[in-house]
């Protein structure tokens, strides 16, 4: 390899995201990492921590609770913060919802999703944070696709499309003033599967929930959604135990599975190459609102 | 070993680059079933008689009403030899500012051009944006063969206009494909309808194009990005110097030089990521050098070698390109530079000439930059820049201008030596 000065498709994006990760470091007072739990943030650790090896992260990871969350992800985010020995920040959705500061949706259907935002944006005003790095993608969603890797995000939290910074060769510009922050996306040309053929080359850990294993489930819109105490099934609605796996992980109210005898990382790379649908047109209720469903959000100042 | 390939594409919807890019996707079974049927949806709500495959990468609310692509879009695609990201940009000149913004991360550019119409001022403009962004290799897709036949004589007309035009600009490496994106001829497979087209179909030139050997693989260069000091546990006199390699290569052993302060010293280590032991670090590796001295190191110096080493000067000609409506450019005018790891403020001392990105007539009377526009322009820096001229090297020779009053990105700049 040495002799062609090549490198693989994958080292040259874990490249570019230490690149990314190293330039926040350098240039912002208080950076902060989303963690959820999620592959894709879960990528996104692990490679901040490798850029400053062998020194400690220097800035925390926050956790945006919305107190649905399934039992397996909490467990992990826990184990993954102790491993490393993180400072862990948790933004918790029940604290703004009690504070009136959130209002919950009602009915059967009702997700704390959006209520995300309130809490995230609370939460990085608390932390006098003012870089926000974020796991998403941009062969997520069309929305995401034309997002900026150092995104600017005004003294309400708010994207502004219309009106974003020009992002040329690896030069970031990430100045703003007080009040004003900057979400950082390392992982932004990273596909889904970069992500899983990552875990495999690097051998991550995930929770046990993105394989195999047998659950109640009910067909709710074509999507199957886990039985859970805080999901309401409709009378229609009938539950049935099949084995499944999680392809996206977000809360238990908006999250679906899909049928999988996946257990290993291989034969997850080997399903997601035959896919025909997205992961999130396959198991995100969250983005079924609209056309326009996750600009919108992401102008109100969701991740 | 599959590689990544970063080409920018440039056009509207009247030239087929949206088909072209839908049928690469659509025939690499890139594009999802619920994308597809999404698509489907809006095209017969919007009234389109086709499936508009346009709508695909015009993600924005704005631009799905207005029917126009706006911004750049990423679109990612690959085959079991490379993965792919496409840059794809609106093509008309008012947004000039976002084809550059593509195409200056690109490692070849695809431009297509209409075989009714033939080399029209836009593809001209595209091929100069490409050349002076120094995009290494050039496709020139001529598309709607099939409405003109698959008239030989109509592909070599185009190819001999075209190619006289690229001799006045920088291009070394120019390619010609006849295809019909709407019916998939010569996209993905060699098409029975071209046979006296000796090439192969644009995927296979897209697989096989060499990009290698495009990276400076000669000047050794190493802005310093950030300092690792553990200070801590087991790691206590650890200091490693974190940065990605921007040009040659570099290899523990090699005697190496600091910049701005000149002192010397040797590479001890060099660290990959979380720590794996590297031989030869080069472009685009993200590193950690570690030198056997302690000298003093910090963000924004330059490693390199004591008998190689840049430019180093406060005194720059650039062509740049102006980025925003809100304020022009002009002589007098203060704003930082942001150029490899370093960040200074500079004064624009002259603008020499603007220049006419359809004719290339350069204007020497122009007092200002505005909007879109590119010109020659002198910087004074108020501390010095180590820098290679940007077709030497496209990380230590490109610089972007910030506005120190809105913090906005306002100017993109490509270094053509110190001044005179």
């Amino acid at each position: 390899m040495s002799m062609t000065y090549e490198l693989s498709h994958l080292r040259t994006l874990e490249a570019e995201s230490v690149h990314i990760v190293r330039e926040v470091a350098a240039e912002f007072e208080r950076p902060v990492l989303l963690f959820s739990g999620g592959k894709d943030s879960i990528v996104m650790l692990h490679l901040a921590v490798k850029a400053f090896f062998p020194a400690r992260l220097p800035f925390p990871a926050m956790h945006v609770d919305t107190g649905e969350n399934f039992d397996e992800v909490l467990a992990f985010r826990d184990e993954t913060v102790e491993r490393l020995g993180l400072r862990l920040v948790v933004g918790s959705v029940q604290d703004d919802i009690d504070a009136g500061r959130s209002v919950e949706d009602s009915g059967p259907r009702a997700s704390r999703n959006r209520l995300q935002t309130t809490t995230l944006l609370r939460s990085i005003t608390e932390g006098r944070f003012d870089a926000v790095f974020g796991g998403a993608r941009r062969d997520e969603e069309k929305a995401r696709a034309k997002e900026r890797v150092f995104s600017f995000r005004d003294e309400f939290g708010q994207w502004d499309p219309k009106n974003q910074r020009p992002e040329l060769w690896s030069l970031y510009n990430g100045r703003h003033r007080p009040g004003e922050h900057i979400r950082v996306f390392p992982l932004s040309n990273w596909t889904e599967l970069d992500i899983w053929q990552y875990i495999a080359e690097e051998q991550i850990e995930l929770p046990s929930i993105y394989f195999a294993h047998r659950r109640p489930v009910f067909r709710r819109d074509g999507m199957l959604m886990a039985v859970h105490p805080l999901m309401t099934m409709a009378p229609d609605e009938e539950a049935f135990e099949t084995t499944v796996r999680f392809r996206t992980v977000g809360d238990v109210t908006c999250t679906g599975c899909v049928e999988s005898a996946c257990t290993t990382v291989d034969d997850v790379i080997a399903e997601i190459a035959a896919t025909r649908l997205t992961e999130r047109g396959a198991t995100r209720a969250d983005d079924r609102i609209s056309e326009a469903g996750m600009e919108d959000r992401k102008k109100e100042g969701y991740f | 070993m599959s590689e990544l390939l970063r080409f920018a594409t440039a056009g509207s919807v009247d030239d087929g680059k949206s088909t072209l890019i839908g049928r690469l996707l659509y025939d690499t079974k890139s594009i999802f079933e619920d994308q597809l049927e999404a698509v489907e949806r809006t095209s017969r709500e919007r009234g389109d008689e086709y499936t508009n495959l346009a709508l695909l990468t015009d993600g924005l609310r704005a631009e799905r009403e207005q029917g126009i692509t706006i911004d750049v879009a990423y679109r990612y695609f690959a085959t079991p030899k490379r993965k792919f990201i496409i840059a794809d940009t609106p093509g008309h000149t008012q947004y000039t500012r976002n084809m550059v913004t593509g195409a200056s991360t690109a490692d070849l550019a695809l431009i297509l051009i209409d075989a009714r119409k033939g080399v029209l001022e836009q593809s001209r403009r595209h091929a100069f944006l490409s050349s002076l962004l120094g995009i290494p290799h050039l496709i020139l897709c001529v598309n709607k063969m099939d409405l003109v036949d698959w008239d030989q004589d109509r592909f070599e007309e185009i190819k001999a206009e075209f190619r006289s035009f690229a001799m006045k600009l920088d291009v070394h490496d120019l390619t010609f494909v006849p295809v019909s994106a709407l019916l998939g001829d010569n996209v993905v497979h060699r098409s029975a309808n071209a046979p006296w087209y000796e090439g192969s179909s644009l995927l296979h030139q897209l697989e096989e194009v060499h990009i290698a050997s495009d990276r400076n693989l000669i000047d050794a260069r190493f802005p310093v990005q950030y300092v690792i000091r553990p200070q801590s546990g087991t790691h206590l006199d650890y200091r490693g110097y974190a940065g990605t390699v921007a040009g040659g290569v570099f290899r523990p052993g090699d005697e190496v030089v600091v910049l701005p302060s000149g002192f010397g010293s040797t590479i001890a280590a060099i660290d990959g990521p979380g720590g794996v032991p590297v031989t030869e670090a080069f472009s685009p590796m993200s590193v950690t050098i570690r030198l056997a001295d302690e000298i003093d190191v910090s963000r924004g110096d330059l490693i390199c070698r004591s008998h190689n080493r840049p430019h180093a000067g406060q005194d720059v000609d650039a062509t740049v390109c102006w980025l925003t409506e809100a304020s022009t450019l002009s002589a007098g005018t203060r704003l930082t530079v942001k150029h490899t790891t370093r960040s200074v403020k500079a004064l624009v001392a002259d603008l020499q000439y603007r220049l006419d990105i359809n004719t290339l007539h350069r204007d020497d009377t122009a007092g200002a930059l505005s909007l879109n526009e590119i010109g020659r322009v002198r910087l004074r820096t108020q501390q010095p820049l180590f820098f290679d001229e940007y077709r030497r090297n496209r990380t230590t020779g490109s610089f972007i201008l910030v506005d120190d009053a809105t913090h906005s990105t306002v100017g993109a700049g490509m270094i053509l030596g110190p001044s005179q």
